[in-house]
């Protein structure tokens, strides 16, 4: 790196520029990560915190909390399954509280007693309030965990009660809890894994679609930006390459050189962008849901370094190919 | 025999074949001064560059100390660049973005059994401009910073293509001492190109090129020190 290093101070103005614009595309990169995460969490944090191991929904070609309904009658086909421990109905409904909530009914293990309602700590109800959901009127018996549902909050209550709060008889979909690899297929139901259940939830599959396709894109054009950069940079020492090589410098040792410099700057640069990120995400995580992790900071950091060390390979593949015979009696 | 070249042949193909170099042929003893003469488009850089493993011949042998190094693939031809030739070129070459003594530690960073930075850096008197850039030098210093680059690795053969090419005559002249005083200091072989006939005189060997081939090859029994030519 004896050539990289002193060209990064010699053409330090270039560099910093180059090193801001990588901050800067890092940034927003790491922003929309967390961003994703903190929407995909708001869509689905509910469907995450259920027990059991995957879903049965009704079967529609496009299966969804807001269409699915289930009978007695599929419930027990399920739970007459080999291997099936559990085969559980719940509610899902949107109601109106103070505002509009996710109404979960009959969630093992978060579902109280008839007339009562589990809520989460920021709705500010105290134990003992006594609620309107819908028209039905509920005691909040006590708080759960902050879980939400197509972004609204989710509460918690038994399935006699969501039945009455829903108007309806029936139950959304069962939850079953089953042995790994058994065989959970039956007539007229959809039987999803967990995660395969996000897309259950209306606007999941599509906010995150979108922002991925955001992310990749501009992964894609940091690819390019890069690759474009040490093009321009490669070809404007292409001179001194060449007189390097005609004193001596394998081919390996340029490439070496030329991949280390553009290993260096990246990694300046995305730290950087996403230290300012981490910065920006914190404060904005009050105000926007925002997940910050590893997940969410260091991938996402990790994966611009990598495309920009393609885009760079591609640019400083030339350097093999300089002729030392340029070097020789070209004017300067 | 340090430099041995026979029967060298190339042509470039530009829509019309032009032989370049038809038999060309020089020998060269070790710790010697070989200056070649001949008019422009002669081939005498293209004789040069071959000797100096950058370029190839379509024909012909060249030896250096012994090496066959017509017979070299690319790698090895690297190598041979990196570790027994030093170039010094018409326009200097150095690297902008390097100070003077960097120009010379990427050569030594490189090579196996490289001189100290300071002492050649001493023998082209260039102690004290150690950390400047080339912006910041003269040509003639320009061109000594190149010579201390090309001996670094204490070559077995220092190639110049018009080392004076650029420079006026007292800094000519002032170059062409430096080079003589590396050819009796470190005992290096040179081969140097010049259109100056005078430059001639401080030379143990003559080649006269005409139309790619060494027409006249002579020796010079007592070649003068360059401070004392003059044209
Ligand atoms: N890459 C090339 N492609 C085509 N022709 C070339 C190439 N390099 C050199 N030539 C031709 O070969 C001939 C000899 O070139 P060379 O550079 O060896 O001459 P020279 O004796 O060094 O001349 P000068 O004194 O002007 O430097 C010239 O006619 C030149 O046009
Ligand atoms: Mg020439």
């Amino acid at each position: 790196m004896f050539l990289a290093l002193r060209e990064l101070r010699f053409a330090r103005g270039r560099f910093s520029l180059f090193c801001g614009v990588i901050a800067l595309m890092t940034l927003m990169v790491v922003l929309l990560t967390g961003l994703t995460a903190g929407l995909g969490a708001a869509s689905v944090s509910a469907v995450d915190a259920l027990p059991g191991t995957a879903l049965a929904f009704s079967a529609e070609p496009k299966v969804s909390f807001a269409t699915s309904s289930v009978s007695e009658q599929d419930q027990r086909a399920l739970a007459a399954k080999a291997g099936v421990h559990s085969a559980t109905p719940i509610g899902v409904s949107t109601a109106k509280l103070t505002g509009a909530v996710a109404v979960l009914g009959g969630v093992p293990g978060s579902s109280p007693t008839a007339g009562g309602v589990l809520v989460p700590p920021s709705l500010g109800l105290a134990t003992g309030s006594h609620v309107r959901v819908n028209d039905q009127d509920l005691v909040v018996t006590g708080s759960t965990s902050e879980h939400s549902l197509n972004h609204l909050p989710a509460v918690y209550v038994s399935l006699d009660t969501w039945r009455r709060v829903a108007h309806t008889s029936g139950a959304t979909a069962i939850l079953v809890d089953a042995e790994p690899g058994a065989d959970l297929s039956s007539a007229g139901l959809t039987t999803l894994s967990r995660t395969e259940a996000y897309s259950a939830v209306g606007s999941y599959s599509s906010e995150q679609g979108s922002l991925n396709l955001m992310t990749g894109l501009l992964l894609g054009i940091s690819a390019l930006v890069v690759g474009a950069f040490f093009t321009v940079w490669t070809m404007q020492r292409g001179h001194d390459l060449a007189v390097v090589r005609a004193i001596g410098a394998s081919r390996s040792y340029l490439l070496r050189d030329a991949l280390g410099q553009a290993a260096l700057v990246l990694v300046i640069g995305a730290g950087l962008g996403t230290a300012l990120a981490t910065g920006l995400g914190l404060a904005a995580s009050t105000a926007v849901p925002f997940v910050l992790a590893p997940s969410t900071v260091l991938v996402p950091m990790a994966l611009m370094v990598l495309v920009g060390l393609v885009g760079a390979t591609f640019a400083v593949r030339r350097v093999t190919t300089v002729d030392p015979l340029t070097a020789l009696g070209a004017a300067r | 025999m340090l430099v041995s070249a026979s029967g060298l042949a190339k042509s470039y193909d530009t829509g019309v074949v032009t032989p370049v170099l038809r038999g060309a042929a020089l020998e060269l003893d070790r710790s010697r001064i070989g200056v070649i003469l001949g008019p422009s488009g002669s081939g005498k850089s293209t004789l040069m560059n071959i000797i100096g493993g950058v370029d190839r011949a379509d024909e012909g042998v060249v030896e250096v100390d012994g090496e066959r190094i017509t017979d070299l693939d690319d790698d090895g031809l690297v190598e041979y660049r990196r570790e027994s030739v030093g170039f010094v070129f018409q326009f200097y070459n150095l690297v902008p973005n390097l100070t003077a003594g960097e120009n010379i530690e990427v050569v030594s960073n490189i090579s196996k059994q490289p001189l100290a930075i300071d002492e050649v850096l001493a023998a082209v008197g260039l102690t004290e401009k150690k950390n400047r850039f080339p912006r910041e030098l003269s040509g003639g210093e320009q061109q000594r910073v190149a010579i201390a680059r090309a001996i670094v690795k204490n070559p077995k053969l220092l190639l110049c293509d018009e080392p004076t090419g650029a420079l006026d005559i007292a800094t000519s002249r002032d170059v062409l001492a430096q080079l003589q005083r590396v050819n009796t200091q470190f005992g290096t072989t040179i081969l140097m190109i010049t259109h100056n006939v005078a430059v001639a005189e401080m030379a143990h060997a003559v080649f006269r090129m005409r139309d790619g081939e060494v027409e006249h090859a002579t020796q010079n029994a007592e070649p003068v020190p360059a401070e004392r030519i003059s044209w």
